[in-house]
């Protein structure tokens, strides 16, 4: 019983860091209709950002996070200007298969930069882990939980109340309506890119604080697609439930399944969740339905 | 268009042949093809038939994304289902090669099947991410079905051979590919002038259109998806004989995403384009090898920055040809083909 509880701990703050990365996917989504299969790799670049800043400029900690948000910013402004700007109108194929392309891209880059040796973080954060009395949480995925919390709030309130905000509604509710009202859909695209790269990379950097960072961290950015399928592609909330749900039963999977069948199925329990999620209820738990019957 | 070149039926229109002059050029390079492999050596012949394996994956994947528009994310995993078909049949039943080439089709037409089955509900976007869930999940039974597949030790395979002829070398394995490419491609180039290949357009254009006119979308999307993993199968398992050993390294999302570029750069909805995209992003790593290669000579040790360049130049002309050529190297052969038709008066 005690694994049990501290295998849904657990699962609980790695769907926390989960639903970071999601946020990312939802707040681009949510205004561009783009799904950004880069993610994974904005993460990665944003956790090696971050480390560089560290320990090459031997800035605090705070500097360096604030300097990969910036870096973030500017990332995803050049992408949406140079490489998303152009597709606008074209199929969902080629949107799909450009994000692709820049991921590649971007893993190439990072490859020959940082080489793809594997690194792990200085300690940031206090190594002492959190006791809960029936669990314990490890300090990185207590303060990955932290920062999700902290940013999915930081979003939802910036989405809610400010002027930015409720313009960036207005465009994914209806472009032609929001022109028409003003709003320069163009600067809604823009930031809509770099909030949703400064989420990721915030995923970044908390992942990189666990597990450390390689190249092929980005991987996990093809997992967190069962996150935002099952909260619902466009739901901000959506995307923090689906985190903590994916998260637990990823985790049960691994205590439960994994003895069963020799391995492997904690890693896959995120595929299979989503073919069923798609096959069940396509638009997921808080998504906008579309019904269409063709 | 070409003085004195009136079409006045649609049959004549929709003539693969279109002229005596297509049918010159076509019969000369086929003669080409024939000659190849006596005057190649073997590593030309070992691209030629990493060309064909190519060439044929891809064409069942434009009939199904260039033509029916259903986005695939998971090629690969055909490709692999094939792949492991077609080698069990033939060490653990005991098959002849030839006869596990349709049975690996079928079967990977299958789990295409399957796989299709959620494009009836979901499409665009989610039909895109749920074929990149039928990847890592094929991809792990793969390794995990170990009882069947071997894991990740793979499966030896024998060389295929008629009577006492042996397939071994490139050369002998050369004419099996060149066999199967014509076949697949004039089927593909036939299928798509017929109901079928138009009902599959018009899904593409306007799903709800085609079905008002009464296109069957559940039966065509299906037929798709299975023809489509049928070259993917049969794909799949020429390559992994003529490899001689198949082990689920073969078929990652890498794959599947290659696939895609071909197709994309080759132009979507061409079979023409799928040749041209498969031998362009066939011979696009090999060159970069060659590259490497030579500056290994002059330079040491800055090599190993090849090793990530394939990516990058992979993913920069994915974006580039979306950017500023959406329609391929089909398009481009075309205008090229346009300018020298009626020069020098073009107007």
């Amino acid at each position: 019983m005690d694994i049990l509880i501290q295998v849904i701990v657990t699962g609980l703050a790695t769907g926390g860091v989960y639903g970071l990365i999601a946020l990312g996917f939802v707040l681009i989504y949510k205004a561009t209709s783009v799904l950004n299969l880069a993610m994974g790799e904005f993460m990665t670049l944003g956790a090696f950002v971050c480390l560089t800043a560290l320990l090459q400029l031997k800035a605090p900690f705070y500097l360096a996070f604030i300097l990969t948000l910036l870096m973030a910013c500017a990332l995803g402004f050049v992408i949406e200007r140079l490489i998303l700007r152009p597709l606008i109108g074209e199929p969902i194929i080629s949107v799909i298969m450009v994000t692709i392309g820049l991921g590649l891209i971007l893993k190439g880059l990072m490859y020959m930069i940082w080489t793809p040796s594997f690194r792990t973080f200085p300690e940031i954060f206090p190594p002492k882990p959190l006791l809960l009395g029936f669990a314990v949480v490890p300090s990185g995925l207590l303060w990955g939980f932290v920062f999700a919390i902290i940013g999915t709030i930081i979003f939802l309130l910036i989405f809610k109340f400010s002027r930015t905000g409720i313009a960036m509604r207005a465009t994914a509710n209806d472009q032609q309506a929001a022109l028409s009202m003003g709003i320069s859909v163009r600067w809604v695209f823009a930031l809509a890119w770099c909030f949703g790269a400064m989420a990721s990379v915030i995923g970044g950097i908390v992942i990189g604080n666990i597990s450390g960072i390689s190249v092929y961290m980005g991987d996990i950015g093809l997992k967190v697609l069962a996150v935002i399928i099952l909260g619902g592609l466009d739901s901000i909330g959506g995307a923090i439930l689906g985190g903590f749900i994916i998260g637990i039963l990823e985790n049960l999977t691994g205590l439960y399944i994994d003895p069963l069948i020799g391995g492997g199925a904690k890693g896959m329990a995120p595929f299979i969740i989503l073919v069923i999620i798609l096959m069940v209820r396509p638009y997921g738990l808080f998504g906008k339905e579309l019904i269409e019957r063709v | 268009m070409r003085c004195g070149d009136f079409k006045e039926t649609y049959i004549k229109d929709e003539e693969i042949f279109q002229s005596l002059f297509v049918k010159f050029w076509l019969g000369l390079f086929f003669v080409f093809l024939i000659i190849f492999p006596f005057v190649a050596s073997a590593y030309y012949l070992y691209v030629a038939n990493m060309i064909g394996f190519a060439i044929i994956g891809t064409v069942g994947l434009n009939l199904l994304t260039g033509f029916t528009g259903q986005i695939s994310l998971g090629h690969a995993a055909f490709v692999g289902v094939g792949a492991y078909t077609s080698a069990i049949l033939v060490t653990r039943l005991g098959f002849s090669f030839w006869l596990s080439i349709p049975f690996a089709g079928l079967i990977a037409a299958f789990a295409g099947m399957i796989i299709g089955i959620p494009s009836l509900r979901v499409k665009g976007l989610y039909l895109c991410i749920a074929t990149l869930a039928a990847q890592f999940i094929f991809e792990f039974v793969f390794i995990h079905w170990e009882s069947l597949t071997k894991g990740i030790t793979g499966i030896n395979i024998p060389a295929p051979s008629i009577g006492s002829l042996q397939f071994v070398t490139e050369k002998e394995f050369y004419w099996i590919t060149l066999f199967f490419v014509v076949l697949g491609v004039g089927y593909a180039r036939n299928l798509v002038r017929s109901r079928m290949g138009r009902a599959f357009v018009a899904i593409r254009d306007r799903d709800l259109s085609a079905e008002i006119i009464g296109i069957n979308l559940f039966r065509y999307k299906l037929s798709a998806f299975a023809i489509s993993s049928f070259y993917a199968g049969v794909a799949g398992a020429l390559w992994v004989t003529f490899l001689k050993v198949v082990t689920p390294d073969h078929f990652p999302f890498i794959l599947s995403i290659q696939y895609l570029a071909m197709i994309i750069i080759g132009g979507l909805g061409s079979t023409l384009g799928s040749i041209f995209g498969a031998i362009f992003i066939t011979l696009t790593p090999e060159l970069l090898n060659h590259l490497s290669e030579v500056v290994k000579a002059y330079a040491p040790g800055h090599e190993e920055i090849f090793v990530p360049m394939k990516e990058v130049i992979f993913g920069l002309l994915i974006v580039l040809f979306l950017v500023f050529e959406p329609r391929g190297l089909a398009e481009i052969w075309n205008r090229i083909k346009n300018f020298f038709r009626l020069w020098p008066f073009s107007y």
